[in-house]
C-alpha cells in the first residue's frame, strides 16, 4: 500500500522517501484512533521498504510534531472500567504501541522525524524511535510524565538511555522540564536544527543524501549503531503498569483533564 | 549585561512581535497569558523566542506560577 490517507496520518512514496504525516487534532495525541493508523503503518512496512530508501515522520499541524499519549481518552476509559479491567486495557495498548514503535525502530529505511513545537511524551518516544532527529527553532522535547504518577510508557526511557548520556536523560526524565531545539542538538539528542517551518524541506534533502548508499550496508550500519533494547522495553511496560495503580496517577490524570488553567501543559 | 530595564524591553517587544499586538498596549505587570490570550502551548513558544533570544535556557520550571512580564523578565536576567 504506497499510499495511504487515515484520520491520525498518510502516507505516500515519492523519490524513493516514504513520507509519513500526522495530522490528528489538537496536535497528534495518540489514542486508539490514531494507535489504528499506525498499526497500519506497521503493517504495510515491509511493502513500503521494498520500494524505498528513507521514511519521514512530520507534522502538519503548527502546535507541534506530537503532544503525546491521548490523556484524556485514558482518563475517560480508565473511569468507565474496574481497575484491574483498566490495567489489562493499559497493557494491551501498550503492548500494541510498542510492537509499531519497535517496528519503526527496527525498519531497515533510514528514518528521519522533522520536528516542530511540541514534541512531548509519546510524541518524543515516537521521535526517538528514527534514526535522525532534525528540529525546527520551534521544537520543544519533553517528557513530562511524573507530574502525573507515571513513567514516559512508550518506549522513552529505554531509548533515551540508549541514545543519549545520563545528564540529559535524567534531566529530562525526573525534573520533567522541556528542551528547546538548541539544547537538544547539544546533548545529541537532534543531528540539526533549522530555521522555523524548514525541518521537512532539510530531511527530504538528507534522505536524498541517504539514499545514495547501498541499503545492505546502510542497514548494517544502521542494526551496529543503534540496536533495540528489547528487554528494558518490555520491562517499561511492566513497571508502567505497576504505577498505573497508584492513586497519584488517577488524581494526576484528573487534575490534567480537569484543568482550565493556562498551563496545564507546563511541567 | 543588559540592564533590568533592557531585558524587560526586550521581553516586551519579542511577546508584542510574536503574536502581533501593538507594544504600547503592553505593559510590565500585565498578566501575559490574559493580554496576550495564549494557552500555555503558546506561552512555551514565547519561551523557545526568549531563550533564543537571550541565548540562556530557562528551566519550565522556573515559569511555573510566573505570570507577569516583569517576573519574566527578572527570571530571564537572573540567568544573564
Amino acid at each position: 500500500m504506497n499510499e495511504f490517507h487515515g484520520r491520525a496520518l498518510s502516507w505516500t512514496i515519492k523519490d524513493g522517501v516514504v513520507e509519513v504525516s500526522l495530522h490528528r487534532k489538537p496536535c497528534n495525541e495518540i489514542g486508539s484512533e490514531s494507535l489504528a493508523d499506525f498499526e497500519r503503518l506497521a503493517a504495510a512496512l515491509p511493502g513500503l521498504e521494498q520500494d524505498a530508501h528513507s521514511l519521514i515522520l512530520y507534522s502538519t499541524l503548527d502546535c507541534g510534531f506530537c503532544a503525546g499519549a491521548d490523556l484524556r481518552e485514558l482518563f475517560r476509559r480508565a473511569q468507565e472500567i474496574s481497575k484491574t479491567e483498566a490495567v489489562t486495557a493499559i497493557h494491551g495498548f501498550l503492548e500494541r504501541i510498542h510492537h509499531v514503535m519497535n517496528t519503526l525502530d527496527a525498519s531497515p529505511l533510514t528514518t528521519i522525524a522533522a520536528v516542530n513545537g511540541v514534541v512531548f511524551g509519546g510524541g518524543f518516544e515516537l521521535a526517538l524511535t528514527c534514526d535522525l532527529i532534525i528540529a525546527d527553532k520551534t521544537a520543544r522535547f519533553c517528557f513530562p510524565e511524573l507530574r502525573l504518577g507515571l513513567i514516559p510508557g512508550f518506549g522513552g526511557i529505554p531509548r533515551l538511555k540508549r541514545d543519549l548520556g545520563n545528564a540529559a536523560v535524567r534531566d529530562l526524565l525526573l525534573t520533567g522540564r522541556s528542551f528547546n531545539s538548541t539544547k537538544a542538538q547539544q546533548v545529541g539528542l537532534a543531528s540539526q536544527v533549522v530555521g522555523e517551518g524548514e525541518a521537512l524541506r532539510v530531511a527530504r534533502a538528507t534522505a536524498a543524501q541517504a539514499g545514495k548508499f547501498d541499503r545492505g550496508t546502510a542497514g548494517a550500519a544502521k542494526r551496529f549503531a543503534k540496536p533495540i533494547p528489547y528487554d528494558e522495553l518490555q520491562r517499561e511496560i511492566e513497571i508502567f503498569c505497576q504505577l498505573f495503580t497508584r492513586p497519584a496517577v488517577e488524581a494526576g490524570l484528573r487534575k490534567f483533564v480537569e484543568n482550565t488553567d493556562a498551563q496545564p501543559y507546563l511541567p | 549585561m543588559p540592564t533590568r530595564e533592557k531585558t524587560l524591553d526586550d521581553v516586551l517587544n519579542l511577546a508584542a512581535t510574536q503574536f502581533k499586538v501593538p507594544r504600547a498596549t503592553l505593559s510590565p505587570d500585565d498578566d501575559f497569558f490574559k493580554k496576550l490570550g495564549i494557552d500555555s502551548l503558546q506561552a512555551l513558544s514565547l519561551l523557545t523566542r526568549l531563550e533564543q533570544h537571550f541565548n540562556i535556557e530557562l528551566p519550565d520550571y522556573e515559569m511555573q506560577g510566573v505570570s507577569d512580564f516583569k517576573t519574566l523578565a527578572e527570571r530571564i536576567q537572573a540567568r544573564l
